[in-house]
């Protein structure tokens, strides 16, 4: 008998997580352009109109500070939304509702409430949609005290952290990757909780640190690197707050050089502050300072080189642990 | 008016509500309170005490910058919002909130906000949770005439309407935003129009008049619960600056003394003074007792202690779930005293 493989998609373990949230809880509900109907713009919400109707998915008009903000005021009056966000980039439109009011009610009000809501939303590059479409703007929410942040990379993470958004009691943002909504693996029955990074390759050479997609393009460098005699050590931080860098540590003690590889642009960016916190936490066994490969500080272009370019590719993260470890590329 | 609420409840509640600026305003005055600015709602009495009263406990309601008389009207503790707004840990807020975020979720009350708009589009989402657990209450957004030209508002009476929430959005219409007075803000004065464009009702309201605004708002709310939300416009006057300390350089004397004629606590009192519901030691009673409530809510707030700075770090997450190591536990980390230095 053969074992079936790579059997869920990364879409699939999303939607297979909200399906699982809404039967178990009448709490919640979910609000957002194009999720009823049309099924969501990248089919996450397929099927769960017919399922559990409208009055659980709703479809809201194009209006994204008043649909998070009533999100907001959902969470604060007992429901669990769960509110889609189309792409990161419309979070623009939406900022006051995210920053000022989800993140800080708790805070505010002295604890006597908290608002507990998903803000699913997806980002990154792929898809040639341009500069308004195509952001990687974690840096943004990681730098919002209050808010929670979860950048899953594979499938059974995505299934998994979703359920657990679910579970939480403060406003997390879900940052999907447009690029893996067709990634395709067995879902895991289980996986660690948030706030507990994993580390997805071992290595004795080099810590490259990273998550959503970029894991999946630093396995293709490292096993590049395991080609030219170069043993990588990958870790997924899987989510930005909470953020466990112990495993990071633990590894750059062992390797004394890491490579931080995020999408998001270099200057401000995640890979900012992950290098700062390498640094200082790992600072007595470092040879090299850590490295960033980052997005470049460009607005994302169309064509298709040019996208791939402005961001890290697997060729560019070989090049770049390659010259952390002082050889030739 | 209603059996349970007399004329004289909503004198008492717009009494209260003036004795409380003005005690909170010296308190300021004094440095008693945290920060340079204090929003006070004096001119405005008659919109919170005459729409605070129609409520119904359950009814969920957020405020803005010039809250105070909202949270009152709503049976808000004056101790615990003058401690709140003197920075205590005995405010409702534990002192993180203070006058722009007074807050009292037992009371419905889902938080003032100081982004002007910004608590707008949570009363959809608190209607429709009230629809989703089947409660009905209905959802009351307070803001001002300034939060009349942002965007959120525009988006949230059209969810609103699209959605037949229980939900009225109640425009508490001083005249100015900040120093701009209405007028040099929108092209167009007519704010029911506006909300019948977006398919709600609109009804503008003589705010000086306590018994019309409850009158209103006891109707509005009555068809919000069943479906109709509406945007009511409460027309009154800010006698005072924006903040305790602006000297309204953008307005004549002439005009302020123009406006505070329309004082809704003197209007009510004298016209049941005139229908012989009151006298004259009622009315210096009901002064006194507010006047005795405030004092004794202002010498609570300076005899509560400060917050414990230990406590800063509580409530951003909630309590035992992973949260950020302050700065100083996370220089323990990174510089470890002694030996423990590698």
């Amino acid at each position: 008998m053969t074992t079936a493989v790579d059997t869920t998609t990364y879409r699939d373990a999303l939607r297979e997580a909200l399906r699982e949230g809404l039967r178990r809880d009448p709490h919640v509900v979910i609000l957002g352009e194009e999720v009823g109907r049309y099924g969501g713009a990248y089919g996450v919400t397929s099927g769960l109109l017919d399922e559990f109707g409208e009055d659980r998915v709703l479809d809201t008009p194009i209006s994204e500070a008043g649909i998070v903000g009533a999100a907001v005021g959902a969470a604060l009056a007992g429901l669990r939304p769960v509110v889609e966000l189309m792409y990161v980039d419309f979070a623009a439109l939406a900022m006051d509702q995210i920053v000022n009011q989800a993140a800080k009610a708790r805070s505010m009000f002295g604890g006597q409430t908290g608002v507990p809501l998903v803000l699913r939303t997806q980002g990154g590059t792929g898809r040639s949609a341009g500069a308004q479409h195509s952001q990687s703007l974690e840096a943004w929410f990681l730098h919002t005290p209050g808010l929670r942040l979860y950048v899953p990379a594979t499938v059974t993470d995505a299934h998994h952290l979703l359920l657990a958004a679910l579970r939480e009691p403060d406003p997390v943002v879900f940052v999907e990757h447009k690029a893996l909504y067709t990634t395709r693996s067995d879902l895991g029955a289980h996986a660690p909780p948030p706030g507990v990074s994993v580390r997805r390759r071992e290595g004795r050479d080099v810590t490259v640190v990273t998550y959503s997609r970029m894991l999946h393009r630093c396995l293709d460098a490292a096993q590049a690197l395991a080609a030219r005699g170069v043993e990588a050590d990958v870790i997924d931080l899987r989510t930005l707050c909470p953020l466990d860098l112990e495993p990071v540590v633990a590894s750059a003690r062992r390797t004394g050089r890491v490579l931080i590889v995020t999408e998001d642009t270099l200057t401000g960016g995640v890979s900012a502050e992950l290098a700062a916190r390498v640094t200082e936490l790992a600072f007595d066994w470092l040879e090299e300072p850590p490295m960033r490969l980052a997005g470049e500080d460009v607005p994302i272009p169309v064509a298709p080189a040019l996208e791939e370019a402005s961001v890290p590719t697997p060729l560019r993260i070989e090049r770049a642990a390659l010259r952390l470890l002082g050889r030739r590329a | 008016m209603s059996r349970v609420t007399s004329p004289l409840d909503l004198l008492r509640v717009m009494v209260r509500i003036r004795a409380f600026e003005e005690a909170v305003g010296e308190l300021f005055v004094r440095g008693g309170t945290a920060g340079t600015m204090l929003h006070l709602s004096i001119g405005e009495e008659g919109a919170a005490a005459g729409f605070g009263l129609a409520m119904r406990p359950g009814d969920t309601f957020t405020t803005h910058h010039r809250g105070h008389g909202v949270f009152l009207a709503r049976g808000g503790d004056p101790r615990r919002m003058m401690a709140e707004i003197a920075g205590k840990a005995a405010g409702s807020c534990r002192g993180r909130g203070g006058s722009m975020h007074i807050a009292d979720v037992t009371l419905g009350h889902l938080g003032a906000n100081a982004i002007v708009g910004g608590g707008i589009p949570h009363v959809v989402g608190a209607a429709l949770a009230a629809r989703h657990l089947g409660s009905g209450n209905v959802s009351v957004a307070f803001f001002g005439d300034g939060a009349m030209q942002q965007g959120v508002l525009y988006e949230s009476m059209n969810l609103a309407a699209l959605w037949r929430l229980p939900v009225v959005f109640a425009c508490v219409n001083n005249q100015y935003g900040m120093g701009t007075r209405i007028d040099r803000a929108a092209a167009s004065l007519d704010f029911d129009a506006r909300a019948r464009a977006f398919g709600l009702r609109g009804v503008t309201v003589d705010a000086s008049d306590a018994t019309a605004v409850f009158e209103t708002a006891t109707q509005v709310l009555a068809d919000a619960r069943e479906g109709r939300p509406a945007l009511v416009t409460l027309d009154c006057f800010r006698f005072y600056g924006h903040a305790r300390k602006d000297r309204s350089p953008y307005r004549t004397e002439e005009e302020e003394r123009e406006g505070r004629s329309r004082d809704p606590v003197a209007r009510l009192a004298d016209r049941l003074r005139g229908e012989d519901v009151l006298d004259d030691d009622t009315l210096t009673a009901m002064r006194d007792d507010a006047r005795r409530e405030m004092d004794d809510a202002v010498a609570f707030a300076l005899a509560a202690p400060p917050p414990d700075l230990a406590a800063l770090h509580e409530d951003v997450y909630a309590p035992d779930r992973p949260a950020p190591p302050s700065v100083d536990a996370y220089h323990a980390l990174v510089y470890p005293e002694g030996e423990a230095r590698a």
